[in-house]
């Protein structure tokens, strides 16, 4: 284990390497590909990219919270959540480790 | 949508990519955050979510049809959190 945070630059980084474009070119590529998934999700369709895992929009109906600290109660709104389901590869190659 | 629709939409966007570069690129994507994951890696993009590894510790499960005990094995478990962006556009008022 590594522990290292991995950012849009290293997707980039690799883009750029696998593929030969400029960095740039590859940054803007990156940004595209989540561009879509995020476009696809807000319009309430779930995106499934096979071999990694399924993003699905989840709707959450109204219920009544409460402050934790204060005990107070506070109405939460009906809202629409992401819910990340990953593939069997990709929880097979995590509970494996090493890359 | 799925991955090869995906891969069909960056491609009609850079027309100066061949099907096959558009393929590669998303391939290069998913590959390069599971690879980080694999590591144990968190992997962060501002405004989509956050990827990271959780670690479960091993327990003592029961078959739940015959009562048996089970050893459940720990292990690490990928996880996604939606980041603040992508979280407050699924809930902008739909025109």
């Amino acid at each position: 284990m590594s522990n290292k945070t991995m950012t849009r630059m290293d997707l980039a980084e690799a883009v750029h390497a696998a593929l030969g474009l400029s960095r740039n070119d590859s940054a803007a590529l990156v940004e595209s590909v989540l561009q879509h998934i995020s476009d696809t999700l807000v319009h309430g369709e779930q995106v499934k990219i096979s071999s990694f895992g399924t993003f699905s929009v989840r709707d959450k109906s109204a219920r009544v919270g409460r402050n934790p600290k204060t005990g107070q109660e506070v109405p939460i709104h009906p809202r629409r959540v992401l819910s990340f389901r990953a593939s069997h590869l990709l929880k097979a190659r995590v509970a494996a480790g090493q890359g | 949508m799925i991955r090869s629709e995906l891969i069909q939409k960056i491609a009609e966007e850079n027309p100066e990519l061949s099907p096959r570069e558009a393929e590669k690129i998303v391939a290069t994507v998913f590959e390069e955050i599971t690879a980080a994951l694999a590591r144990g890696d968190r992997v962060e993009l501002r405004g989509f979510g956050a990827f990271s590894v959780k670690h479960r510790e091993g327990r003592i499960g029961r078959n739940p049809r015959t009562g048996a005990q089970v050893v459940v094995e720990e292990k690490a478990v990928p996880f996604f959190k939606t980041g603040k962006l992508l979280r407050d556009r699924l809930n902008e008022r739909q025109a």
